[in-house]
């Protein structure tokens, strides 16, 4: 007697796991496609250089929390362009980027991060 | 002389897949070698498995660590010496997701006025556990890199890893624990000089590649970001067979992949298949009814018998001819 019967299942089983992800994404219909985001219309960049925001936005974000709350400072200069701006999540990154729901949580559900910052600050009303 | 060897392996890995898709290589970095490690890993873990699946099983072992099933007023230790196959699979599952046998680790001293001392030792334990437990959870939520739409259970466990709450993204406390509770395994070996004796290079490398693995990983998530839709891309199109490269990937996540594509294909023929090897422990997978049922040893051949009916039929007359007494006329 061996216990072939009993690896065979333990096998599949554990096949069906790990190959669990190509299974789920035929289940659904196929995965979902990288989201297409609405960029803010009539403006060609961002705070700093697109590569650096689309992978360090949160970096940003939080040294812009840490300077306005802690340091008391307002203005923030671009080091890619120069360009000078108020740090505020609200007052500037949502007035380009006015559609959270378009942008923001598109990127966000596709990588399922889930951020409770809405919970205190506004965000720019629906246009 | 082990550790450096393991060391230099690692390190040298890790900028292979580093340099490597750096230098435009991500085609192979990045869909070639994945599919290879896949298929090494699934192969290499079906054909161990089924050469210990058609080993006979042993006679069951009763293990002295309880009290085994009796007389009715002798009480049984239903989980350490269980006669039943859900008190196996109470004790094997006690096993796998607890590490009882490590528990029970026990260590003997030899003190300077010459008595020697045992203790229990739980430090591997709680080490160990640690890092598998770890490793599961940053696996579980890796799942939301290979599949879309990510299930909120997936969503929940992120929450629940990030519940600190500290730092954008979130840190998570497992990504944390593996390599620290990875260090304490490899100084563990490095410290004791008995211990040292004994480790091989078979032992160090899985240690540092799985620590490179955690480092890079964590570099990768807290220190040098990298764009994660765009990996999801890749991993979801590796998933769906459907694979592409997107360009805004950094170098460092291919060294990240590659040192997991080298663990994958290494898995089946190292120590760490000890993963599908813990089912097959026969002092724990076996229900003790030594006394209960008859267990007939597995490689019993059919004996070639030759009765004493067929003695006599064959050698009757030559019996009777001597006068030697014979049964049946
Ligand atoms: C002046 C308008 C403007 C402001 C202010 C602004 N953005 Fe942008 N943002 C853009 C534009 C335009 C792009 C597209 C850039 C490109 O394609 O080169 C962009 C791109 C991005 C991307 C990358 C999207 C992708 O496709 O990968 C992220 C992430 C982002 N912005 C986040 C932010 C955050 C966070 C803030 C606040 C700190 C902010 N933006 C402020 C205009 C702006
Ligand atoms: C508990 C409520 C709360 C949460 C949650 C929260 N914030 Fe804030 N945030 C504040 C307050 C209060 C200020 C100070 C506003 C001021 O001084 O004008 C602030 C200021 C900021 C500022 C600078 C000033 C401004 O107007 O934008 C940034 C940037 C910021 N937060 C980013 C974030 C991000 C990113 C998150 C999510 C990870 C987040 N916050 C979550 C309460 C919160
Ligand atoms: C191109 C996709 C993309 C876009 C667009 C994007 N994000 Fe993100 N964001 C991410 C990813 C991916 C992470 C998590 C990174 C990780 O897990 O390593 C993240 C993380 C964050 C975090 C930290 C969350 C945490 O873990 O607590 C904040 C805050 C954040 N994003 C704010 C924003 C805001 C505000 C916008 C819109 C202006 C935005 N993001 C647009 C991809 C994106
Ligand atoms: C043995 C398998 C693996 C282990 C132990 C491992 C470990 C880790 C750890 C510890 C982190 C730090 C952040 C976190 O905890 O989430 C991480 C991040 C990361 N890993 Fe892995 N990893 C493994 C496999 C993979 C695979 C197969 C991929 C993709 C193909 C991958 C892609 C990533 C990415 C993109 C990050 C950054 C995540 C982020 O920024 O949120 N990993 N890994």
């Amino acid at each position: 007697m061996n216990d072939k019967s009993k690896s065979i299942v333990g096998l599949v089983i554990f096949l069906a796991l790990v190959i669990f992800p190509v299974l789920y994404n035929f289940a659904v219909g196929g995965a979902g496609p990288r989201p297409e985001l609405e960029l803010p219309e009539g403006e060609s960049r961002c705070v700093e250089d697109k590569d650096f925001m689309t992978a360090h936005h949160m970096d940003l974000l939080l040294e812009w929390r840490d300077a306005v709350v802690r340091q008391g400072k307002k203005n923030y200069t671009s080091q890619a362009f120069g360009e000078i701006y108020e740090m505020s999540l609200t007052g500037t990154c949502m007035n380009c980027h006015t559609k959270r729901e378009t942008f923001c949580t598109r990127c966000h559900d596709y990588a399922d991060v889930d951020n409770d910052c809405w919970g205190c600050h506004v965000e720019p009303e629906g246009q | 002389m082990n550790v450096f060897i393991s060391l230099a392996a690692v390190v040298f890995l890790f900028l292979a897949g580093l340099l490597g898709a750096g230098a435009g290589l991500d085609a192979l970095f990045g869909i070639v070698i994945p599919y290879i490690a896949i298929f090494l890993f699934l192969g290499g873990l079906i054909y161990r498995v089924m050469i210990w699946a058609n080993v006979p099983v042993p006679f069951r072992i009763p293990t002295t660590s309880g009290q085994e099933k009796s007389l009715p007023w002798i009480k049984q230790s239903k989980l350490d010496n269980p006669s039943s196959t859900l008190g196996v699979i109470g004790r094997m599952a006690l096993e796998i997701l607890c590490f009882r046998s490590l528990l029970k680790n026990t260590k003997t001293e030899l003190h300077e006025d010459g008595h020697v001392a045992y203790g229990s030792s739980l430090w591997l334990w709680l080490g160990s556990m640690a890092f598998h437990w770890s490793m599961l959870i940053i696996l579980l939520r890796h799942i939301r890199l290979f599949i879309e739409p990510v299930p909120g259970a997936i969503t929940f466990l992120h929450k629940l890893d990030g519940f600190l709450q500290i730092g954008a993204p979130v840190f998570y406390v497992t990504s944390f624990i593996f390599p620290i509770a990875l260090l304490y395994l490899l100084f563990r070996r490095l410290g004791d000089p008995k211990l040292r004796y004994i480790s091989l290079v078979n032992d160090y490398f899985p240690l540092f590649l799985l620590i490179g693995v955690g480092i890079s990983g964590f570099w990768l998530r807290y220190i040098s970001k990298t764009d994660i839709a765009s990996v999801k891309e890749l991993t979801v199109g590796l998933m769906s067979f459907r694979p592409v490269t997107p360009a805004a990937i950094s170098p460092l996540f291919y060294g990240h992949l590659f040192l997991v594509c080298v663990l994958l294909g290494y898995f089946p023929f190292s120590k760490l298949v000890h993963m599908a090897g813990v089912f097959f422990s026969p002092t724990r997978n076996l229900a003790n009814t030594n006394r209960e049922a008859h267990h007939a040893n597995p490689w019993d051949y059919p004996v070639k018998v030759h009765t004493y009916e067929e003695y006599e039929d064959e050698f009757r007359e030559k019996m009777k001819a001597v006068g030697i007494p014979v049964e049946k006329e």
